[in-house]
């Protein structure tokens, strides 16, 4: 099983720990592993700001470095879906293959590779944030909104980790306020966001905070970080693979 | 402070300046969504019926031609008298003209997101037509000279302490009083006397039955009926797409309009007009404005489905936090996201962009509009047609130009690293938005690059 | 060309190819008791319900919630004798100060306590919301378990207007606090005949 690596541009430049957690895990569960050395973005920055039109040389690009492989993985639910919705490139065939081949993390753990057991510690109270893109775009959990039975992806690997106490909070998946350029751009709405979803996470009494989508978490850690807290965030991979 | 004049982001920092009132205005409406959940849970059938209405819409858009011909045949038939109206003054010159052939000048309204829409209000007033707004959320915001800030619960972003000191001011309520028993009971009085004494209303419409040439409009408060039961002349107002073909469709949009809205079974008052009182005049005013425009636009003609249950508004974490005012445009929150920009598209190009595209208005809507898919693809056409300001395209492209190219990625990754490593400061001041409530990332040493080339290669 | 032709071309031009009418919209409620159901959702929208055995039952319970109570109407000939006023009038204002009106409902939905009135019950179509407090019979045996039941069983334009009925009036746009009586009634009791 060829799997190629797509590791998103801002996990590659600020959280290589995330991207290195995501290599060993895929490795730990027994993927050949490559790790295309000319990527760069999925180009979503631009086509959620608008500019769709844009995206024409990283997509282009991105045809360029994931051409041929059997599965494309990614530790994000943001990037994937964007590839999955929006590649588009003058080798049409290839960035179809691409858009079904390419999957998000924790689904391609659970769906294509299977995985029942796990040699992963991590005792601590660990509350999940369900991150938009990978829930309600990829479906990667129930969502509370449908009247439909209840599933996790996430979550059923993180039942699989020693000593892992999972919080359920009060509002299971409301969106944290990231949303691209929107943390910037309406930063009032996007940081009052964050902070209401650290807040259910520390009424559960979390030690960490954990998610699919390190965007995500990379917000909700900033605001952790300015409120002084202890809390930490950790993507998904780190705690898979976390050993005491 | 009026909201009003504000794009949605600077709207919204004017908001979140009373952060408890940001909780209250959360809580409040998260709770409806919670109400609505409720509802839905206790229809096995609850996802079946969304597909059979939502299936039920398309075919009224794909029919809406021989639909409006057909109710408007039914309806002459049935004694009510049809008009047409192209736009808003179209519309509220009709209206006013029945007010006048009347030979009155005051007239009682429930509510009508369509005149909102048209800005009836201020036309009639301007012409000397006194109007009451009967609906008491709308009554409330009426006195106020606010505009209504959610479609269903139109005073919502007001505290009773605000309505107290309102109806203090206008009805003469005590002053400090912040019973809502008594505050009601207070409108109750004024707007019975209104009811008794106007001789023409005016409601909107909730479905236009095409086979049979009625309307149905649904009340809590029983508003809407005793308007129109009172008055010589019942005029009702309605956008060409409340259509829908027969009575027995009636049964899926009932049963999903006032669960989806509060969580209630259904509306206490679910009234079907069919033809007029003897000696009285009943009209209706179908309305363009727009949605014919809307309706040759295939990535976003479904927003025609929309039944104005409000749903979307009530899950929408943006709008809980940013209140219905920052929309500045008659419909708020999601939907009106994407209604506006149809209407105007420079007035509203901010619009689409106050969201996260988190996906829940979509799966909370009862006819299964795309919301959060017709909010990004508004922001390609309007960046497309030149609608976003010169910086932010200028940004973009640089964005693009180094993001496509592998090595100013990189290098750009570098800079940008070295700069949160060693001169934070650079990133941390009052220019940076993301630095205002949140600190910046610590950056790694190296990119995972760097450490797949030095540690994988080897 | 005038207005209607124009929005009508307009439409014509812009709407998408026809696709067809879902085949399923109706759907199959099964409540094991309709009364208990209908019951239970009308006490929850602030409505009571009191099953009875007959009209002498349902006239002892009136003259014990509402005793002494005048600007009485009825259009049931059982309890007429309740009434001292008729709703039968040709001005809907004449109405104004009707304190109680007791009317009947052809068909009741058990999946939310609505009542299907028109104006074969209704001398006037404000009578059930003019009134201060309203009362309705029904007979269990018209229950029926949904709304596509009931469109099923009614036909909507058989008079003039008709309305469905769900509990007594009702606001929350005060701070989502719930106050009955809005503009409509005050109070709405159904009696469930058998």
């Amino acid at each position: 099983m060829k799997v190629g690596l797509f590791i998103p541009c801002y996990i590659d430049q600020f959280y290589t720990k995330v991207a290195i957690a995501t290599l060993k895990l895929l490795q730990n569960v027994g993927c050949q592993v490559d790790y295309p050395l000319q990527q760069t973005c999925c180009g979503q920055p631009m086509a959620n700001s608008g500019y769709e039109h844009l995206t024409g040389g990283c997509n282009e690009n991105f045809v360029r470095n994931f051409a041929g492989y059997d599965y494309i993985v990614s530790p994000s639910g943001s990037c994937t879906l964007h590839i999955k919705h929006h590649l588009h490139a003058s080798n049409e065939s290839e960035a179809s293959a691409i858009r079904s081949r390419i999957y998000e993390l924790t689904e391609f753990l659970t769906d294509v590779v299977k995985v029942s057991s796990l040699k992963a510690t991590f005792p601590y109270r660990v509350g999940l944030h369900q991150s938009c893109h990978g829930q309600r775009g990829l479906h990667l959990s129930q969502m509370s909104e449908l009247m439909a039975p209840p599933f996790s992806k996430p979550a059923q690997l993180l039942n699989l980790v020693d000593g892992l106490d999972l919080v359920q909070l009060d509002r299971r998946d409301e969106c944290c306020g990231f949303g691209g350029t929107f943390c910037v751009t309406e930063e009032a709405v996007s940081a009052k966001m964050g902070k209401d979803r650290v807040a259910d996470h520390l009424r559960h009494g979390v030690n960490y905070i954990t998610g699919v989508d390190v965007s995500c978490l990379m917000h909700l850690e900033g605001i952790l970080k300015r409120a002084n807290s202890a809390v930490q965030v950790k993507h998904i991979a780190e705690i898979l693979t976390a050993t005491v | 402070m009026n909201q009003l004049n504000l794009d949605h982001a600077s709207a919204a920092v004017e908001f979140n300046k009373d952060e408890p009132r940001v909780d209250w205005h959360d809580e409040t409406l998260w709770f409806v969504r919670t109400k609505r959940d409720r509802a839905a849970a206790q229809l096995p059938e609850w996802e079946q019926l969304r597909e059979a209405a939502s299936q039920i819409k398309n075919h009224v858009l794909s029919n809406m031609h021989d639909l409006l011909a057909q109710f408007e045949e039914n309806a002459k038939r049935n004694g009510i008298t049809v008009h047409w109206a192209e736009n808003a003054d179209e519309h509220n010159a009709i209206i006013h003209k029945l007010i006048q052939d009347a030979g009155v000048t005051r007239m009682v309204k429930s509510k009508s997101m369509l005149t909102e829409e048209c800005h009836l209000n201020d036309y009639l007033t301007r012409h000397g037509i006194d109007v009451i707004d009967s609906d008491l959320g709308e009554r409330i915001v009426q006195m106020r000279k606010e505009p209504p800030s959610h479609i269903v619960l139109p005073a919502i972003h007001l505290k009773k302490s605000d309505v107290g000191e309102t109806f203090h001011e206008h009805l003469g309520t005590e002053k400090g009083a912040t019973d809502p028993q008594y505050l009601t009971e207070a409108a109750r009085q004024h707007l019975r006397d209104t009811f008794l004494t106007r001789k023409v209303a005016l409601t909107g419409v909730n479905f236009a039955i095409a086979e049979t040439g009625g309307f149905v409009v649904c009340t809590n408060e029983g508003n809407a009926d005793m308007g129109a039961h009172l008055a010589d002349v019942h005029i009702a107002a309605m956008g060409f797409e409340k259509i829908i073909p027969r009575a027995e469709h009636l049964g899926v949009f009932l049963r999903l309009l006032a669960r989806s809205a509060t969580g209630q079974p259904i509306t206490t008052f679910s009234s079907h007009f069919h033809r007029p009182r003897p000696g009285q005049q009943m009209h209706i005013v179908i309305v363009d404005n727009g949605r014919s425009r809307q309706l040759g636009r295939p990535d976003f003609r479904n927003s025609l489905k929309c039944i104005r249950c409000a749903a979307c508004l009530n899950t929408c974490p943006v709008y809980r936090r940013s209140g219905g005012h920052s929309y500045h445009s008659a419909i708020a929150g999601p939907i009106g996201s994407i209604l506006a920009p149809n209407l105007d598209m420079k007035l509203n190009a901010d619009l689409p962009f106050a969201s996260t595209l988190c996906g829940s208005c979509s799966n909370v809507c009862p006819v299964k509009i795309d919301i959060h898919d017709q909010l990004y693809k508004w922001r390609q056409v309007l960046m497309k047609e030149g609608y976003g300001p010169g910086s932010k395209t200028a940004a973009m492209k640089a964005m693009a130009t180094v993001l496509e190219s592998p090595g100013l990625y990189r290098m750009a990754g570098k800079i940008g690293r070295g700069v949160l490593r060693f001169t934070p400061v650079l990133a941390e001041n009052r220019f940076n938005p993301w630095y205002n409530q949140r600190e910046m990332p610590e950056p790694p040493a190296e990119s995972f690059r760097d450490w797949y080339i030095n540690n994988k290669k080897a | 060309m005038t207005t209607r032709e124009k929005i009508l071309a307009n439409i014509k031009a812009n709407q998408p190819d026809l696709r067809p009418l879902p085949e399923q919209f109706t759907f199959v409620s099964t409540f094991p008791d309709l009364t208990k159901q209908f019951i239970d959702v009308l006490t929850f929208v602030g409505g009571r319900a009191l099953v009875v055995p007959d009209y002498a039952a349902i006239r002892s319970d009136l003259e014990t919630q509402y005793p002494n109570l005048t600007s009485v109407a009825t259009t049931i000939p059982e309890l007429a004798d309740l009434a001292d006023r008729t709703m039968v009038v040709s001005d809907p204002h004449e109405l104004a100060d009707l304190n109680l009106a007791i009317i009947e409902g052809p068909v009741a939905v058990a999946e939310n306590a609505a009542i299907w009135v028109d104006e074969t019950q209704l001398p006037q179509r404000v009578a059930p919301m003019i009134t201060q407090y309203l009362v309705i019979v029904i007979r269990q045996s018209t229950l029926v378990p949904n709304m596509h039941d009931a469109y099923k069983r009614l036909k909507v334009d058989t008079t003039g207007f008709g309305t469905f009925i769900c509990g007594p009036s009702k606001t929350a746009d005060i701070e989502q606090s719930l106050v009955i009586g809005a503009h409509g009634a005050r109070s709405l009791t159904v009696y469930l005949l058998p």
